[in-house]
């Protein structure tokens, strides 16, 4: 039997726990009624919302494709006592996660309203807009710890670039996210423009996982179960990875830092074991490529650690951790979804404090520039 | 072992539970059908706390079309990934000989023989009119 099982919260999680400072780089706040992000947006918009509401290229409208594991895909415990969605209100968000787990800088990652899966690109590029003030204005103007992304869907490539020039002069946002399941691989050269631009304000790209862009959201087609579609999400992630390096997006904005959220970490070595690979067979075929596959990987890209892998036995997490390297993850809980992962728990490996002080912090900060 | 008087039985409502720290532990007792279940408040997995699970049944099925609840709100369905134990001994759902939630046996007794001894709490207030739930920790 697992010896994690009876035993109280021993005294050195405790101290580790307040010795630590977190920063989490998956934090997912909730709008908790339409009002609150309506009054970001133009009439125009505030009637279409009203009137069309979201439409996507999914079925169920006002649902996912697949039901869940849970309501709102989120904790059971994390429903606000006041109401509202998981995730929507502040105070209970300090209460539950931020204060108790030391969290000393959130990163928000917004996914209402399917914001990069809109079928109408106006539409979309309307609400991404409105949640990009309403993530100041809701969140980061009332608990500076959380921080807000820069919402760009990059096939509106016009729009996204004139939102990213819009939020930079505010000044207040620490990264530009976009979507890993848009029309195209993230690496094709219709999306060059934001990568360059991102280049120029030092602002990280950031990727989480999600969306429907239209594709089957795996290679092989639709999945039949929320188990498989969950899965995916490692494979969307690999593609986008595959994507970003063979189409040189390094070796073209060398100063880009390329942050994947949420697709964990497991796939990674051998992802770039076969790219390397590949890339001694067919160099040729990709001249823009002046190094190894893996060494763009391990210089330019960055992983969040959840939903962490949970191998049998906890030697093969740690080899994982030394395959992608100590200096690649940041750590991310997604609170308050149902695959939260506890900072105190979730790796079932022994860190060094070194080791622990760089994924749960300091290569966050660096990147981010806290 | 201890025994420890930790309520009375109608301050469980059924369906309802009720943390207490014995010991340095938060344990969790749930009220179920009439019985009283004490486990170890804390899922093995990644420290959920197990108040916050949901109550769920047994569901089984000998044949499509055709399935049966049993064992209603003694299954206990963690609050965050979902990992499933059964309340009466503890043990995970899908992995029973390794994974288990540790559990505390609960007796209840009457205020009147609570009153006698030797079970006396040390600070619950013991009314003899009234039953009281017992984990031993």
């Amino acid at each position: 039997m697992s010896d994690v099982i009876d035993r109280p919260i021993l005294a050195e999680e405790e101290a580790a726990k307040s010795r630590l400072r977190i920063i989490d780089c998956d934090v997912h706040p909730s709008i908790h009624a339409h009002a609150d992000i309506e009054q970001f947006m133009p009439k125009r918009w505030q009637e279409h919302l009203r009137t069309y509401g979201s439409h996507l290229r999914t079925p169920y409208i006002g649902t996912t494709p697949y039901p869940r594991s849970s309501p709102l895909i989120a904790r059971r415990d994390a429903w606000p006592p006041t109401g509202g969605p998981p995730g929507s209100n502040l105070e209970f968000m300090r209460k539950q996660y931020l204060d108790p787990l030391n969290v000393e800088f959130g990163i928000l990652q917004v996914l209402d309203l399917f914001i990069f899966s809109q079928q109408n690109l106006e539409f979309g590029a309307a609400i991404q807009r409105a949640i990009n003030d309403w993530q100041l204005a809701f969140w980061s103007d009332r608990d500076p710890r959380l921080k807000a992304s820069i919402l760009a869907g990059q096939d509106d490539t016009q729009f996204a670039i004139a939102e990213i020039e819009r939020c930079a002069k505010i000044g207040r946002y620490v990264q530009i996210n976009v979507c890993p399941r848009a029309n195209e691989p993230l690496g094709r050269r219709r999306y060059w423009p934001i990568y360059a631009r991102a280049q120029e304000l030092g602002l990280p790209l950031g990727i989480h996982v999600g969306g429907y862009g239209g594709h089957a959201p795996t290679g092989g087609g639709w999945p039949s179960y929320y188990a498989e579609e969950h899965q995916s999400n490692a494979h969307t992630m690999a593609a986008q990875l595959t994507s970003l390096v063979l189409e040189g997006i390094p070796e073209r904005f060398p100063k880009l830092k390329i942050v994947f959220i949420e697709g964990g970490f497991g796939w990674i070595p051998s992802a770039t074991w076969r790219m390397d690979r590949h890339f001694e067979a067919f160099r040729s075929e990709v001249p823009h490529l002046k190094r190894k596959p893996s060494e763009y990987v391990k210089e330019h890209f960055w992983f969040t650690t959840q939903p962490i892998d949970e191998p049998d036995e906890a030697k093969h997490l740690r080899s994982l951790i030394e395959w992608v390297g100590v200096d690649r993850l940041l750590f991310s809980s997604d609170y308050p979804h149902w695959d939260f992962d506890d900072p105190r728990y979730a790796f079932k490996t022994p860190l060094t404090d070194a080791e622990r002080r760089k994924i749960f912090n300091s290569n966050a900060r660096a990147i981010y520039k806290f | 072992m201890a025994r420890h008087i930790i309520a009375s039985t109608s301050e469980i409502p059924p369906g309802g539970n009720k943390v207490v720290e014995i010991n340095g532990r938060d344990i969790v007792v749930f009220h179920v059908n009439g019985e009283y279940f004490a486990l170890l408040n804390r899922c093995p997995h990644a420290g959920a706390p197990l108040e916050k699970a949901a109550c769920v049944a047994r569901l089984t099925s000998k044949e499509p079309g055709v399935y049966e609840r049993s064992r209603v709100g003694e299954l206990l369905r963690c609050a965050w990934h979902g990992w499933e134990f059964d309340m009466r001994n503890g043990q995970s759902w899908f992995d029973p000989q390794r994974v288990k939630i540790r559990t505390y046996p609960v007796v209840i007794e009457d205020g009147e023989t609570l009153a006698k001894g030797p079970y006396v709490a040390e600070t619950f207030p013991v009314h003899v009119e009234d039953s009281y739930v017992i984990v031993e920790a």
